[in-house]
């Protein structure tokens, strides 16, 4: 797969109607970026709202698995259905059935494994090994939808892509710029969510590991804001080779 | 000469760290000395005989009792105000104004309607206005400062003199109720007792209610003397609301509830003291010495009749401490030893019969016993510490002897009259108030001018030390850019600090070191400031990459909350291991991490060093997950602060001996024994695969056979060690004696070791040249033996490639089956070998200083060290011709990791954390009168991390240019992947490794300065941080606590970690030293 120089410093002279072509071409492809990450966040905030009217003693901090559960589904129902609408890669040239269904099995195998390694790596971190395995758990299960999820939905089950993604000059679209900003932030709101934890407020969001799931979520939702605005900040400098 | 600057400088730089710390402790930490002397009952404090000797009744002492009961209500931070009776223009009309105002009502009813009966005085605490340090002195007279230097750290226990001690000496039955702080300064002094957690500040009601409970009924039941109830709502009310809250209100209506209460049960005998330990500011906080701190409300009460007059219109203002004479004299004890407080005299006065003589009399003798306890005191106290004025202890001497003469004079003649026995009270009180003001002088007042001086000068030092590690690598001629002003500097300061001993100004030795260091930093500064303006700005200097400085700057910043700090061994790994990620992920990002074949997982393998390697990046993912696992498990051996009750230790701290079962103790020992060989034998077969242990060196030998045999020594002293009491009392003096032995001899043996690496540093296989003499010689440059340094240089490497060439050309025809040997001719890996070997000597000792389940701590260190140079390695390359580099990253790591591995080695910051067992090791019974051993053994012990990571820092440098062996081997191999493409084979020569930087003396030298410094500055900053967080936190609750134990600790961190920095270099030198001389006689033996 031929992937290199993405991002140049400067536009090259390819004729002022194809460059237009492009900038028109951006513009839009910018705007449904936007639209799409608007659609993430209300999901999210969707999630918060929605259970109370059908669950009793619904809050995010005092039921916080149930949350985590909810958030996680909306989110990944969100990204499902954006991903069948707006559809932002070329579609493959194999369309048949079985290999569909493949490739969704892998995904969700894939899931499933980011969600194990996200585990090993909160204990790793010094989550406890043994109690509240269940919390830690799911706090995996929301760090992948935040992050493992869409890379499925827009790259597909290839590590090989994921890994091009998240290196130096190796996104090809706007969407794989998008993405990279949104899980590195995601990362980082986990990584800060954990700051709060050794403090003596006593604060009930201070128990592992909501205070780290609220940090996911709250940096998931800024780089969803983030992303489009600096891809629209930086439209002039970012030109991607597609393929 | 080159060396020997580099040397200085980096001394110069850890003394002017050295001088900030000391100008700091001294105006931070005041110490004072405790006297364990006692009074007693049947002595005297001076010369005279007993006043009230011929009535003495039952329990009487120096003085007759006047009150047989006493019930002290300790009302925690009342300060002063809320006891204030209020004046209000309109009777009945409470204030609104403020909710702590007028709440303790009791007592004005009291004192307006029995004003012979009760008194309010305003008494000053003198600071530090914590609970502990309060409780301290309310009970011994004295002033308790931080550092109380006493004999026993381990406990909190009061050692000195005290009420609660005489109280229980003389037999009287002293029971307590409320904060628990009172049981671990006076263990086992209360015949009866409930205590209450204090700690948590939030709960306003837990102490309080539970002392209520106990409160009536014991009282009633009457099986008491002394009667304490510590109540704790006010204070945490303040901590949690502040005092102007409601809450408040609320909190002192209960508590004059309860005064009202137990002065209803008052009986004729019985003295009810009401007193607030300290204050506390607006915001309910205390510690300080601001006015709202230090006044707290001292209230007394009896039943009979207790002062001749009526109180004054404003309350009388009193030192906190004279509550302790006053209240030894009343109930007929001797007063503390080390009391340096006045008696309340007018509580001594004869009420009954109003005659003025007999009253001035019987104030004038309780001054008098008074002023004798004080001056047996001083007397005693300035022969044991020199901390006091010598001129104002005289002339306090002076006054004393002239009262006490005027005192006995009036005692000989019955008719004196009652102006001249004011005249002796005024003496006798000038006198004690002068101690006090002198004690006060030298105890008692933080120095906030020094605190800042010593900060300033930590800030500088660090700036320098950026400044410097810049300007080392990048400048020519820097040598003398640095040398020249630290001589001048410090040519100046020591004239200048000689004119002011000669012009007679006495000057503290530390303020004279401070004005050196300072001297000597001026040129320096100004020679920056002169080069400034050309130059890069300002955040060139500072640490790059941004996410490592945004780390640092974390770290830094986490000094500053008491939750961080006593969290500190949970957040350090936290903050290595995210470093350790970030380096993974800078790897990926630059592409340097994965050939596009992935998810062919690397394996772990560099944990075997016998592996066969693989390129260097390809495994950095299997290095940081190795590394993660490493810092988890080691994070497993962990002692939990005392300040998180939810928190259990781990039991793999404590002693084997201390284990119960016969199996899970055996299985114990093996794990450890285990672990110790395999440490042996990593090491040895590293040193295998980089050198070659086959060299007649004493320093190879003492490898091969001394480590071994210091493993041995270790096992068996463990064996006795852990079963000491299961011994057959036949065999009970031998294994005494070995216990005594072993550790002496594994030590002996590891000094032995550490001077033979000294005497032979290079071990380097020569029977190979003397076997193939060359006839062509590779010296055709020159004629005759090499003169210069410049020549040396060109020829070292030369004979280096050319001997290898050499060698290799033999082993591939002898032995070509065999791929070790290409790099093993230890000339490539000559520093590290030694570093690596100093280490591993420096270690079983101090292993022998922990407990026996720690060595799995040590061989998870060496591995985790092993496997972060190895990451490290894979993201530096290697320039050939320099300057010679080292990451921040990698110096940052480097420091979190002898952070994190003193907590995993079962140490915290705090005092009874130390492992005082240490000093026992090897020395079972003790050791007498000496100090300095016993110390440096518990030193050793506590900081063993800080010095093996300090020694190991030349590692940093070295072990880049060691990996490249394997990068070379790697390029040889035919399959031609992708990855090998990108490495393009620059060169076909055989690695150089550490040779390279003998290629570049200049570059090396310059490159072992920055090193230095740059881990100076990531120390450096740690200990400024914890500088300026207890000189601005020091009013909050926990400095005394938290921040001045973690100041301490990190200030003797620093000093052994730049100590071991100077070790660990001057040992790299000397290997190259030994290097050059080597070559030296080589040449020459070729010449011949």
């Amino acid at each position: 797969m031929p992937l290199n120089f993405p991002l140049a410093a400067h536009t090259r002279q390819t004729g002022t109607r194809a460059t237009t072509q492009e900038n028109t071409m951006k513009d839009t492809d910018i705007k449904r970026l936007l639209y799409t990450h608007l659609l993430c966040i209300f999901s999210i905030i969707l999630s918060i709202f929605i259970p109370s009217l059908f669950l009793e003693n619904f809050s995010v901090l005092e039921t916080h698995l149930t949350w985590l559960c909810i958030c996680s589904v909306f989110v990944t129902a969100i990204n499902l259905i954006l991903y069948l609408v707006v559809k932002p890669n070329t579609p493959s040239k194999r369309s048949s059935l079985s290999y569909k269904v493949t490739r969704f099995l892998k995904c969700c195998i894939y899931f499933l494994l980011s969600c194990f390694f996200f585990h090993i790596i909160f204990v790793l971190y010094g989550a406890p090994l043994i109690e509240l395995v269940l919390e830690t758990f799911s706090f995996a299960v929301i760090l992948s939808t935040f992050t493992t999820v869409p890379c499925l939905c827009l790259l597909g089950p290839n590590i090989k892509a994921w890994l091009r993604v998240f290196s130096r000059n190796g996104v090809t679209s706007i969407w794989e710029n998008s993405l990279q900003i949104t899980t590195i932030s995601s990362f980082l709101g986990t990584w800060f969510g954990a700051f709060p934890i050794p403090l003596d407020w006593e604060r009930p969001w201070q128990v592992w590991p909501i205070s780290c799931t609220l940090g996911a979520t709250l940096g998931y939702v800024a780089g969803l804001i983030i992303s489009p605005l600096w891809i629209y900040w930086n439209r002039k400098q970012l030109t991607y080779k597609n393929n | 000469m080159q060396k020997i600057s580099v040397l200085l400088f980096l001394i110069w730089v850890s003394f002017l760290f050295y001088m900030g710390i000391a100008l700091f402790t001294s105006g931070f930490l005041l110490t004072r000395v405790e006297l364990t002397n006692h009074s007693s009952c049947q002595e005297l404090p001076g010369p005279g005989t007993l006043p009230w000797g011929s009535q003495g009744g039952p329990r009487a002492c120096w003085m007759a009792s006047r009150f047989s009961r006493l019930v002290l209500v300790l009302i925690d931070a009342l300060r002063f105000d809320f006891a204030r009776p209020q004046h209000t223009q309109v009777p009945g009309d409470p204030p609104v104004s403020l909710p702590f105002l007028g709440r303790l009502g009791t007592l004005q009813k009291l004192l307006e309607t029995q004003p012979h009966h009760a008194r309010l005085y305003q008494s000053k605490a003198d600071p530090p206005t914590t609970t502990m340090q309060r409780l301290k002195a309310l009970t011994t007279g004295s002033l308790p400062t931080f550092v109380d230097a006493g004999n026993n750290f381990a406990s909190y226990a009061i050692v000195e003199d005290n009420l609660i001690k005489q109280l229980a000496k003389e037999g009287r039955r002293v029971v307590f109720m409320g904060d628990d702080t009172w049981k671990d300064l006076f263990p086992g002094a209360f015949s009866q007792a409930s205590f209450f957690p204090s700690f948590n500040v939030r709960d306003l009601h837990t102490v309080d209610n539970g002392i209520l409970e106990h409160l009536y009924p014991t009282m009633d039941s009457g099986e008491w003397d002394v009667l304490i109830a510590h109540f704790l709502g006010v204070d945490h009310c303040g901590h949690k609301h502040g005092p102007h809250h409601p809450e408040m209100a609320k909190k002192l209506s209960q508590m004059d509830q309860v005064i009202q209460e137990i002065v209803k049960r008052l009986e004729n005998d019985t003295l009810l003291v009401v007193i607030g330990d300290h204050g506390m500011t607006m915001n309910g906080d205390h510690g300080g010495d601001s006015e709202l701190e230090i006044s707290a409300a001292l209230f007394l009460y009896s039943p009979t009749a207790l002062f001749p007059g009526t109180p004054p219109q404003e309350p009388e203002v009193i030192p906190q401490i004279n509550l302790v004479p006053t209240l030894a004299l009343l109930l007929g004890l001797p007063i503390p030893f080390g009391n340096i407080g006045e008696v309340i005299a007018e509580l001594f006065s004869e009420v009954k019969d109003s005659q003025p003589r007999s009253s001035a009399l019987a104030q004038a003798s309780a001054l008098h016993l008074n002023a004798q306890q004080v001056s047996r005191f001083l007397h005693t106290y300035s022969a044991a510490a020199q901390d006091l004025h010598v001129k104002e202890l005289h002339q306090l001497q002076n006054i004393f002897s002239k009262a006490s003469g005027d005192y006995q004079r009036l005692l000989q003649s019955p008719q004196g009259d009652a102006a001249a026995l004011q005249t002796v009270i005024a003496e006798l009180r000038q006198f004690l108030q002068g101690v006090r003001a002198m004690c006060i002088e030298s105890w008692a007042r933080f120095s906030l001018v020094r605190m800042a001086g010593g900060a300033a000068l930590l800030a500088t030092a660090c700036f320098l030390c950026l400044l410097a590690s810049q300007w080392a690598t990048s400048q020519g001629s820097y040598f003398y850019t640095l040398l020249l002003p630290m001589a001048w500097g410090l040519a100046g300061a020591i004239v200048c600090a000689g004119l002011l001993a000669a012009t007679g100004l006495t000057l503290d030795l530390v303020v004279l070191g401070a004005l050196v260091a300072v001297g000597s930093l001026l040129p320096f500064l100004w020679k920056a400031w002169a080069g400034w303006r050309s130059r890069t700005p300002l955040a060139a200097l500072l640490p790059r990459p941004g996410p490592v400085l945004s780390l640092l700057l974390i770290r830094f910043a986490a000094f500053f909350s008491d939750s961080f700090v006593v969290a500190e061994a949970r957040a350090t790994p936290f903050l290595l291991g995210s470093l350790i990620l970030l380096l993974v992920a800078q790897l990926h990002w630059e592409g340097k991490l994965l050939p596009p074949k992935l998810l062919a997982m690397p394996r772990l393998g560099s944990a075997a060093p016998a592996g066969p390697p693989r390129h260097n990046s390809s495994h950095a993912l299997g290095l940081g997950v190795g590394l993660l696992l490493c810092i988890r498990l080691a994070g497993l051996f962990h002692r939990c602060p005392e300040e998180t009750p939810a928190c259990s230790s781990s039991p793999w701290l404590s002693p084997l001996a201390s284990m119960v079962g016969g199996r899970a103790k055996n299985l114990w020992y093996g794990a450890c024994v285990g672990s110790l060989v395999v440490l042996l034998a990593a090491v040895r077969l590293w040193l295998h695969r980089y050198g070659n242990l086959k060299s007649p060196e004493p320093s190879v030998l003492f490898v091969r056979w001394g480590l071994p045999l210091m493993v041995l020594g270790t096992a068996a002293y463990w064996a006795l060690a852990s079963g000491a009491d299961e011994a057959p009392p036949r065999l009970r003096a031998l294994v005494a004696g070995a216990s005594v032995m072993l550790p002496r001899a594994v030590a002996g043996l590891a000094a032995s070791g550490l001077v033979l690496l000294l005497w032979r540093p290079v071990a380097v296989l020569v029977k190979a040249v003397a076997g193939t003499p060359r006839t062509r010689t590779v010296l055709t440059p020159f004629s005759g033996p090499p003169t210069s340094q410049a020549d040396l240089d060109y020829v070292v490497p030369q004979i280096y490639r050319h001997m290898q060439e050499e060698f290799r050309g033999r082993l591939e025809r002898s032995r070509s089956q065999c791929p070790m040997t290409v790099a093993a001719y230890q000339l490539g890996s000559v520093y590290s070998v030694a570093v690596v070997t100093a280490l591993t000597i420096l270690a079983f000792p101090l292993l022998l200083l922990h407990a026996e389940r720690v060595s799995l701590v040590f061989l998870l260190l060496f591995l985790q060290s092993f496997l972060l140079l190895h990451l490290l390695a894979a993201g530096m390359s290697v320039t050939t011709p320099g300057p010679f580099t080292v990451p921040w990253q990698a110096v940052s790591a480097w420091a979190l990791m002898a952070s994190q591995t003193f907590y995993s080695t079962g140490h915290q910051p705090v005092f009874p954390a130390i492992h005082w067992h240490a000093a026992f090791v090897g020395f079972p019974e003790g050791h007498g009168s000496c100090t300095w051993l016993p110390a440096l053994l518990v030193g050793a012990n506590t900081f063993a991390s800080h010095l093996l990571f300090a020694v190991g820092c030349p590692l940093l440098l070295l072990w880049p240019f060691l990996c490249e062996s394997q990068g070379s081997r790697k390029r040889r191999q035919p399959a031609g992947t992708e990855a090998d493409s990108r490495v393009k084979p620059q060169e076909e020569e055989e690695p150089l490794m550490e040779m390279r930087l003998r290629d570049a003396p200049h570059h090396f030298n310059a490159a072992l300065l920055q090193l230095g410094l740059k881990y100076l500055f990531v120390l450096g900053i740690q200990i400024l941080a914890c500088a300026l967080a207890a000189s601005i936190l020091r009013r909050h609750l926990m400095v005394w606590k938290v921040f001045a134990p973690k100041f301490i600790f990190e200030a003797v961190g620093f000093i052994v970690s730049s100590v071991g920095l100077l070790l660990g270099i001057a040992l790299v030198m000397r290997v190259d030293g030994a290097v050059s001389s080597w070559f030296k006689r080589l040449v020459l033996s070729q010449q011949r």
